[in-house]
C-alpha cells in the first residue's frame, strides 16, 4: 500500500510526458510542471490521445479515460507541486538544473515528500547532494515510452533512508510498474549493458565482420531477441547514441562504452537512423517508433 | 533446388541428432557438406573439390581459414564454413553461420544457403573472423554481465528482469547462462580472447571457476 495521493512531474518532455501518463492513469492526482506552456500543451494532447486509444483497444474503460484526464493538471507555477507526495524530475539531463529546480521544491515542498530523478547518466548520490533532502531522495529511472514500458529502476542514493526507499518502491508498484532495485551506478542495470552492447554491433559492421541485415537476423534467430542491434540504434537514433556513448564513457571509461567513429560519420551524412529514413537499414516512410 | 551430399566426419554440435538437413541430403548431390568435428581433416583428405557446387565445412570456434587456407594457391572460390549457433548444452538453434572467403564466389553461398534454408534454417552470411557473429557480440556481454553480477549492481533475478522487461528477451543472460552450462561459456570465450587479444573477452571469474571445477572433474 502506498501512502501517496498527489504526484508532481517536473519537466513534461518526452519521458515526463509518458511518467505523467502513467500516474494519472493509475488514479494519482497529477501535477505537472514545465517552464514552457508549449511543453505542457502537447504533453496534454499527448495524453488525451493516447488514453484514448487505450480506450478503443479496449485496454481502458471510459470512465478511467475521464478520471485520468481529470487528474491530470498542468502548470507553470513550480507552487502548485506544494502539495505533492512525490516529485518525479524528467527535466534536462544537467546537473545544474536539476539541482536548481530540486533547491527551489525543497522550500515549497512539505518535509516529507520524496524526491526522485528519472535521470540516465547523472548519480542519484550527485543530484540528491543539492536538493536540500539527501535522505528523502531516489532514482526512478523509466524506459521510453514510460507509458508503456513497465520497467523503472529504482536506486537508493548513498543517504537514501530505508523508509523513503520503502515508501518510494510501494509507490512504485501502486504506478502498475515494475520496480527494479540497482546502485546508483553509471546506467543503472539497462544502459550500463545495452550501450556497449550497441556499440558492439556498430564494430562488427566497422570491421567487415557482416551486414547489418545478416547480423541483426543472426541475433534474432539465435537468442530470440525481437529486435536486431541494429535496428534498435535505428530507433534510438545515432545522434542519441553519441550522447549516450559520451556520458556512459565519461563516467566509466570502458573501452566498450566509447562512440565507434561510424556513428560520427553517420550523423555527418544524416543517417540518424528510422527518423532520417536512414540509419544501418533504409526505411519507406520516417514515422516514429510508437506512432 | 539445390542438392548436396553429406560426409560424416565425428560427432557434430550442428547436427548432433536426426535433422531435415542431414534427410534431404542425397548420394550424388551437387554440393559437399562435411559434417563433425573433424570436417576440416575430412576437407583435406577431399578429392576434386573444384568439381562440387559449393563445399562446405563445420566449423568449431576455429576460422574456415585454418582449413581452406589463405595462400595465393590454396584458395579455392567455393568452400564455405558453418555452424549452427549453439550455446553450451542448449538445443542448436535454428540459425546457420555462413562463412566465406573474400575469393567465394556468389553462387556457391547462394546455393549452400539455399540448402541450408530448404531445411528450415535461417542462414547469416559473415566473412571469416573469429566468432563468426553472435559468439563475437554476445560473449563480452555475458562476461559484463557476470562480473557486474559479482560487483553487486543488482540480484541475478533483477538483472535478468531489467534485461528481459527492458528488451524483451525470452530469457534473461544469467538464467541462461547458468541452464546452458557457465564452463562452456569459458571455452569459447576464452578461444575469442586468444585470437582477438580483447579483454572484453577474458572469461569472467564466475566462468573460470565453472571451467576449473569442470577440469577437476
Ligand atoms: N529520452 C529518453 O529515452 C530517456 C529515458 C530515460 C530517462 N531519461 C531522462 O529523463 C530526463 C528528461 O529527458 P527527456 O528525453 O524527456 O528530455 P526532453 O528534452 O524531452 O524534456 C525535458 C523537459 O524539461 C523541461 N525543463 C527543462 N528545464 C526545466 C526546469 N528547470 N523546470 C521545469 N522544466 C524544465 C523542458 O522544457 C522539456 O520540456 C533526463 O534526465 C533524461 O536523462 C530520458
Amino acid at each position: 500500500m502506498t501512502d501517496i495521493r498527489t504526484v508532481g512531474v517536473a519537466g513534461a518532455g518526452t519521458m515526463g510526458a509518458g511518467i505523467a501518463i502513467v500516474a494519472a492513469r493509475a488514479g494519482f492526482a497529477t501535477r505537472v510542471y514545465d517552464t514552457r506552456q508549449a511543453a505542457l500543451d502537447n504533453a496534454r494532447a499527448q495524453t488525451e490521445g493516447f488514453l484514448r486509444k487505450s480506450v478503443e483497444r479496449g485496454k481502458l474503460k471510459a470512465e478511467q479515460f475521464e478520471r485520468a484526464m481529470a487528474n491530470w493538471q498542468g502548470t507553470t507555477r513550480l507552487e502548485d507541486l506544494a502539495d505533492c507526495d512525490i516529485v518525479i524530475e524528467a527535466v534536462f539531463e544537467d546537473l545544474g538544473v536539476k539541482h536548481g529546480l530540486f533547491a527551489q521544491l525543497d522550500k515549497i515542498c512539505a518535509s516529507q515528500t520524496i524526491f526522485a530523478s528519472n535521470t540516465s547518466t547523472i548519480s542519484i548520490t550527485e543530484i540528491a547532494g543539492g536538493s536540500g533532502r539527501v535522505d528523502r531522495f531516489v532514482g526512478m529511472h523509466f524506459c521510453l515510452p514510460a507509458q508503456l514500458m513497465k520497467l523503472v529502476e529504482m536506486s537508493p542514493g548513498l543517504n537514501t533512508s530505508d523508509e523513503t526507499w520503502r515508501r518510494a518502491w510501494a509507490f512504485c508498484e501502486a504506478l502498475g510498474q515494475q520496480p527494479v532495485r540497482t546502485q546508483d551506478t553509471p546506467g543503472f542495470i539497462l544502459n550500463y549493458f545495452l550501450i556497449p552492447y550497441n556499440n558492439d554491433a556498430i564494430r562488427l559492421v566497422e570491421q567487415g565482420v557482416a551486414e547489418p541485415a545478416e547480423i541483426d537476423k543472426a541475433i534474432k534467430t539465435a537468442l530470440g531477441y525481437p529486435m536486431g542491434p541494429l535496428e534498435l540504434l535505428d530507433l534510438v537514433g545515432m545522434d542519441t547514441q553519441r550522447l549516450l556513448c559520451d556520458a556512459m564513457y565519461g563516467l566509466t571509461h570502458e573501452l566498450r562504452a566509447s562512440c565507434p567513429p561510424l556513428v560520427k560519420r553517420m550523423i555527418a551524412a544524416g543517417h540518424l537512423g528510422k527518423k532520417t529514413g536512414r540509419g544501418f537499414h533504409r526505411y519507406g516512410d520516417s514515422k516514429m517508433f510508437g506512432a | 533446388m539445390s542438392t548436396y551430399r553429406i560426409r560424416r566426419a565425428g560427432e557434430s554440435r550442428s547436427f548432433p541428432v536426426a535433422h531435415p538437413f542431414l534427410d534431404l541430403a542425397t548420394t550424388d548431390g551437387a554440393g559437399i557438406v562435411l559434417v563433425g568435428k573433424e570436417a576440416g581433416a575430412a576437407y583435406g583428405a577431399l578429392m576434386a573439390v573444384d568439381d562440387a557446387a559449393f563445399v562446405a565445412i563445420e566449423l568449431g570456434v576455429e576460422c574456415l581459414g585454418v582449413h581452406a587456407g589463405e595462400a595465393a594457391d590454396e584458395r579455392r572460390n567455393n568452400v564455405v564454413g558453418f555452424a549452427r549457433f549453439r550455446l553450451g548444452s542448449a538445443e542448436p538453434s535454428r540459425l546457420v553461420e555462413l562463412v566465406r572467403q573474400p575469393w567465394t564466389r556468389e553462387e556457391a553461398v547462394a546455393a549452400a544457403r539455399a540448402a541450408f534454408e530448404a531445411a528450415d534454417l535461417v542462414v547469416a552470411v559473415c566473412n571469416d573472423f573469429p566468432g563468426r557473429i553472435v559468439d563475437r557480440l554476445v560473449r563480452p556481454y555475458y562476461n559484463a554481465v557476470l562480473r557486474r553480477h559479482d560487483e553487486k549492481l543488482a540480484s541475478a533475478e533483477e538483472i535478468d528482469k531489467t534485461l528481459c522487461l527492458g528488451l524483451g528477451y525470452p530469457e534473461g543472460p544469467l538464467a541462461l547462462l547458468e541452464r546452458t552450462g557457465l564452463a562452456a561459456h569459458y571455452e569459447v570465450t576464452q578461444a575469442l580472447y586468444l585470437s582477438l587479444g580483447d579483454a572484453a573477452y577474458a572469461p569472467a571469474r564466475r566462468a573460470q571457476i565453472a571451467h576449473q571445477r569442470a577440469m577437476a572433474g
